[in-house]
């Protein structure tokens, strides 16, 4: 037995309580708002800058100094199959079969003929990959509140509801399914952090340039931009009270 | 007689081509955006320099194709919110000033990314009377699509940009969460010398 699954039941009481503290300003845009927690959020986001310094980010820069761009292309792509996949799965989840058989399709083709996803085969034949689904957005789909903003040690920006189903995903994440033992997954996690660090690379920079608190930004632009893909990047504007995104499948009546 | 018939249609129509581009048509929103960001990215791939990151020539694109046809005083407004009205003729020049520079520099940072993107302006959906609305598009190259969204007003016969949406984060937003800190803890003054600070900073950085 995966020794995470302790945490589901911890998870449950999360999404619980996310549900409880349901009030539609904790959404992005009015922000201090959704900070209760802003006093523990910034020593986790202090800390997350310095391991980030010191460990992740130059990890990153070694890794796309000394391995060669098509490799890194390569795996990049191995794990944006797996990610794939998982949105296949949360499409579905979220009733949007189309969209879903449509990403269904891409990893099926990825995955055979572009040897395991190695090759993204599929982009060229037209099946673009249009989104990006995990568990957090089909709960916010589905109407669940985000919750208080919460940064998380190592992980960074989430919310009680992201971080509720980021626990659920453990056991059954893609990288776990794929790589079973945890000798294999942890690697594997960690190559895939690296992945994404060294695409941030140039990002970073900009988001630095720009910030007066970067806390501050983090936290807006984080909030921001999960509202946006729970509407798939057309969310209700500022003043109108939040429809739940599930509303729109339903016959007006 | 015939001949004389055609000459005088031909010179009608020349005459009448001619004063075509004199009644403009207003031009579409969608059609808009597309110009300018193709005229970035273009003006962007052939300049080494800007690729490079050179300060200097992005500034110079960036004044010339972008700037004029942004509002960027309703930006700077909104930005910073009801002080902004309280706020006296040279705080607001000085403040649009500072604001200016620091959105350069993002907007420099931004430009020193694109290498082979194309911008889809995505189907607009907006009334043919709409005097403010939203046109989406999204930004493709390597790696996943960039969600990349404007708010327009519109501007005589054109249009100029008020906001912009980057991956479902608004600017005007995000700068508003940036100066709300300084704003209520020291007014307009307090923000000004921030970012003065922050652009000396940048400068130096750079030099």
């Amino acid at each position: 037995m995966h020794p995470l699954r302790r945490l589901l039941p911890a998870a449950c009481l999360a999404l619980a309580a996310t549900a409880a503290a349901a009030q539609p300003a904790s959404e992005a845009g009015k922000t201090a708002a959704g900070d209760p927690w802003e006093r523990y959020n910034r020593h986790a986001f202090v800390f997350n800058e310095l391991v980030d310094a010191v460990a992740i980010k130059p990890a990153a820069q070694f890794y796309q100094t000394v391995v060669p761009s098509p490799v890194r292309k390569g795996v990049g792509n191995v794990f944006g199959n797996i990610g794939d996949a998982w949105t296949t799965f949360n499409l579905f989840l979220q009733a949007k079969p189309a969209a879903g058989l449509n990403m269904g399709m891409r990893t099926a083709v990825n995955t055979v003929l572009g040897v395991g996803g190695l090759f993204d085969v599929a982009e060229e034949a037209g099946l673009e990959r249009f989104t990006s689904e995990d568990l957090g957005q089909t709960l916010g789909f589905w109407g669940i509140p985000s919750g208080p903003y919460l940064v998380l040690p190592l992980l960074g920006p989430s919310t009680l509801r992201d971080t509720s189903a980021r626990l659920l995903e453990v056991n059954d994440s893609p990288i776990v399914r794929v790589w079973q033992e945890p000798r294999d997954h942890n690697p594997a996690a960690l190559l895939q952090l690296l992945t994404i660090r060294a695409g941030l690379l140039n990002a970073g920079r900009v988001f630095d340039e720009i910030a007066l608190d970067k806390y501050v930004l983090l936290r807006d632009a984080y909030l921001s931009r999960r509202r946006s893909l729970i509407y798939d990047g057309e969310p209700p504007d500022g003043d109108a009270p939040d429809q739940a995104p599930y509303k729109k499948l339903l016959p007006a009546w | 007689m015939e001949r004389r018939f055609w000459m005088t249609g031909l010179a009608a129509a020349a005459l009448l081509a001619a004063t075509l581009p004199l009644r403009a048509q207003p031009v579409a929103a969608d059609a808009f955006v597309k110009q300018v960001s193709a005229d970035v990215i273009d003006a962007v791939k052939l300049d080494k320099a800007i690729q490079a990151g050179d300060v200097g020539r992005i500034r110079a694109l960036v004044d010339a194709k972008v700037m004029p046809h942004v509002n960027f005083q309703r930006m700077t407004a909104s930005s910073v919110g009801p002080q902004w009205r309280s706020a006296t003729p040279d705080q607001q020049k000085r403040m649009l000033a500072e604001f200016q520079t620091l959105m350069v520099n993002t907007y420099a940072g931004a430009l020193t990314q694109v290498k082979d993107q194309t911008v889809a302006v995505k189907p607009l959906r907006a009334a043919p009377d709409q005097t403010e609305l939203v046109v989406r598009t999204e930004v493709r190259g390597k790696g996943d699509p960039i969600q990349l969204d404007y708010r327009l007003e519109k501007a005589g016969d054109g249009w100029k940009i008020y906001d912009v949406n980057v991956g479902g984060f608004w600017l005007v937003d995000a700068y508003k969460g940036q100066f709300s800190k300084d704003l209520s803890n020291g007014g307009l003054d307090a923000l000004i010398t921030r970012l003065a600070d922050k652009n000396k900073s940048l400068a130096a950085a750079k030099n």
